[in-house]
């Protein structure tokens, strides 16, 4: 079966009118928001009921049906509260910080490929958008407690600012080994490079290897236990968002949870074929069977239970040190990725595929 | 551009190397992570604690005062605030003041009801330590478990008692209340299903490797300084020193039942971790021996009506409670009320090691060796 690609910009640019041109980039930016927003409520919801069920309760249960309305409640309550700054406080810089948290994420939303037919944009050099982009967020965060002119919001930026560095070393690592085994940058071409089984199978050992790494990475970018040393509740009462109220401290939320299925996204589409049924080789009849559910489909039930795992994850460790911290990454992670990506070469240059 | 010669002749022209500036930081008293209303003054340098000042006084309500206007008997309700996770044994400690004074003699159903109460209290307190210690090294659900078999137990107290957590059940001169009928057959069950969820907590949570790395050999409390420092119970044994006055002066029917003392080697946060998980199975064992054969008889052998004049001299009734060994010191007058009340606390005293064995280590070490220590802040102010 050959996929047909076709972005909102490819759309776009093969427009014959400006009016159209134009639907087009507001189909485009209103794609984008509305991901953004519901991906929030969805995953805000699942947190709550998920950690709710591993932890013997019910979780929200009285606004809406299971409280499916929770999280609306919720966001007109934040909404309505009093914004607060603290005295002294960096005003502009206060201010301005969860917006750039929050943009981060909605630059990356972008290039996420949902199907064939679904992606905003496709740029020839994704990856390493992806990469440079996402460190965008770190910036936020470092920002929000630098402002706050709170000491415990300035140690939990701090501790942020330095894991968030860190790790990214190894996410980019992780996704370097995938740009050498699908020979693109290119998001789309990565997909479709897997079309004969995703990579975390497909390349013998060191794509799953560079799959767990990047799952610990992302687990530490987008600050969850065991990583979440930025927040460290019980450490630093909440961290960098020690100050925030209202709706700011929303949009850190916000940014918070979208971040998570960000990750989850990447992670399904490097490593588990993003929208691409699970096919096995020459399997062509297998294969048919796989393509009957649409991509679409298989892409978020992929993403689904990636982001299960974070879950389960987060509500099951201790938190780290970090120390501890910095030494897994420095220590073990790093030289395991560099590792892991002289072996893929030779895995390429060999072409040692499984199937 | 900064040349790297230049900086590492500054390094080495400044004695110790390059400083940094320290800074002073409040820990609580409104932190999630102090248990209550304890406050820290940190001094740190970036994420290392290098002094820890503990200020206490924010839950103080003078019960040693008050105690010298009341009668021997009305004293227990107070004490039942000071640690309230182990309010049973802290009424048996100013029971045995009194009975002492008065020269009770108790009969064999009294001291083991009593007996087996407080070793249900102590199941329970340490199963809150646990899950508290799970959400201050960030592992929220094991909150929850420790709360859900804690519920348990303080249902059947209920029963008994009335109360769930302020007991105020041992009087001098025997109980409150007699058992409920249902008390020997709930307390087997929770027993029974216990033991299969301690099991469950050791591969949750002991075996994890976060947790051992975040415990082991963090906040070492050597034997010599954990004397001198004055710090009995867990955290004592969790040093290595086998006191335990269960066993080495026995009261209530301890004497009688079988029972080891768990004691750590290193005396770091995993030996206490590892001495108080040890301890909740101990303490089953004690109940296993008692609950089948509750000898019969009154539960009270004092007259409600009885004046508690108390003779000319003083009395002193210890106990270990769930923290460490709570002394009880009682100057009597010839009159019904006490000259003076004093209680030895064990948590005040184990608060200090903190003093000692936190400066050098990280901030989330300060956090981890504070819940290890298992302190109750209102019976340190009392």
């Amino acid at each position: 079966m050959s996929w047909e690609i076709q972005t909102i910009a490819d759309r776009a640019a093969g427009a014959t009118s400006m009016a159209e041109v134009g639907a087009y980039l507001v189909l485009g930016v209103v794609l984008g928001l509305a991901i953004v927003s519901l991906m929030g409520l969805i995953l805000n919801y699942s947190e709550r009921k998920i950690c709710a069920h591993i932890q013997c309760r019910l979780g929200p249960m009285r606004v809406g049906f299971h409280g499916l309305l929770q999280p609306i409640a919720d966001g007109v309550k934040l909404l309505f509260k009093e914004d607060i700054s603290p005295r002294n406080a960096d005003r502009l810089v206060y201010i301005m910080a969860p917006f750039i948290s929050l943009l981060a994420t909605f630059l990356i939303v972008v290039t996420v490929p949902f199907s064939p037919l679904v992606q905003i944009a496709d740029l020839n050099i994704g990856v390493v958008y992806v990469a440079a982009v996402s460190g965008f967020g770190v910036l936020g965060v470092l920002l929000a407690g630098w402002s706050s002119n709170n000491k415990w919001s300035m140690m939990g930026a701090m501790r942020a600012g330095a894991q968030m560095v860190s790790y990214e070393l190894s996410a980019v690592l992780a996704l370097l080994t995938v740009v050498l085994l699908s020979q693109s940058l290119k998001l789309s071409e990565v997909v479709l490079s897997q079309e004969q089984g995703w990579w975390i199978f497909r390349a013998p050992v060191v794509g799953l290897v560079a799959c767990v790494i990047f799952f610990v990475a992302s687990c530490a970018e987008i600050n969850r236990t065991p990583f979440d040393l930025a927040e460290g509740e019980s450490e630093l009462t909440a961290g960098f968002h020690t100050e925030y109220s209202g709706l700011r401290f929303a949009l850190f939320f916000l940014a918070e949870f979208v971040n998570m299925f960000l990750v989850s996204a990447m992670l399904v589409t490097f490593f588990l074929g993003g929208w691409m049924p699970f096919h096995l080789g020459g399997l062509t009849g297998f294969n048919e069977v796989m393509d009957l559910l649409p991509p679409g489909i298989w892409f978020l039930g992929k993403v689904t239970v990636v982001v299960l795992l974070f879950m389960w994850v987060r509500w099951t460790f201790p938190r780290l040190r970090i120390d501890q911290v910095m030494n897994l990454e420095w220590k073990i992670l790093l030289p395991i990725g560099f590792a892991n990506l002289f072996l893929t070469s030779i895995v390429v240059l060999l072409d040692l595929y499984l199937f | 551009m900064i040349e790297v010669g230049s900086l590492k002749a500054r390094m080495e022209s400044t004695p110790g190397g390059l400083k940094t500036e320290e800074y002073f930081v409040n820990m609580g008293p409104q932190h999630p992570s102090t248990h209550g209303v304890l406050r820290l003054v940190l001094k740190m340098d970036g994420e290392t604690v290098r002094e820890v000042i503990p200020v206490l006084g924010y839950i103080h309500r003078s019960i040693e005062k008050i105690a010298e206007h009341l009668n021997g008997r009305q004293i227990v309700h107070l004490t039942d605030r000071m640690d309230y996770l182990s309010s049973a044994m802290n009424n048996w400690a100013v029971s045995l003041a009194v009975e002492e004074a008065l020269q009770i003699e108790l009969n064999p159903r009294i001291e083991t009801i009593r007996t087996i109460v407080a070793e249900l209290e102590r199941i329970q307190s340490h199963l809150l330590w646990w899950g508290v210690l799970g959400i201050d090294l960030g592992a929220v659900t094991t909150f929850f478990y420790g709360f859900r078999d804690r519920e348990m137990i303080t249902d059947i107290l209920e029963e008994t008692t009335g109360a769930r957590l302020t007991l105020n059940y041992i009087q001098p001169g025997g109980l409150m209340f007699d058992i409920h009928p249902h008390f020997v057959k709930r307390v087997k069950e929770v027993l029974a299903h216990l033991k299969i969820k301690i099991c469950e907590y050791e591969t949750l949570l002991s075996e994890n490797v976060i947790l051992q790395n975040r415990l082991r050999n963090v906040g070492i409390l050597t034997s010599e300084k954990a004397i001198s420092m004055g710090s009995t119970g867990p955290v004592l044994r969790g040093s290595g020193v086998a006191l335990d006055l269960r066993k080495q002066k026995p009261y209530g029917v301890y004497g009688s039942v079988e029972f080891d003392v768990p004691v750590g080697s290193v005396g770091d946060s995993w030996d206490r971790y590892w001495v108080r998980v040890e301890e909740i199975r101990q303490s089953m064992r004690i109940i296993e021996q008692l609950i089948d054969n509750i000898p019969e008889g009154k539960f009270m052998v004092m007259k409600p009506a009885k004046k508690l004049t108390l003779p000319k001299k003083s009395y002193f009734g210890q106990v270990e409670t769930a923290r460490g060994i709570l002394g009880v010191y009682i100057q009597g007058c010839e009159k019904e009320e006490p000259h003076r009340v004093h209680f030895r606390s064990p948590n005040f005293n184990n608060l200090w090691v903190i003093t000692q064995i936190a400066p050098g280590g990280k901030m989330a070490d300060l956090v981890a060796t504070l819940s290890t220590l298992d302190l109750v802040i209102p019976d340190i102010d009392r």
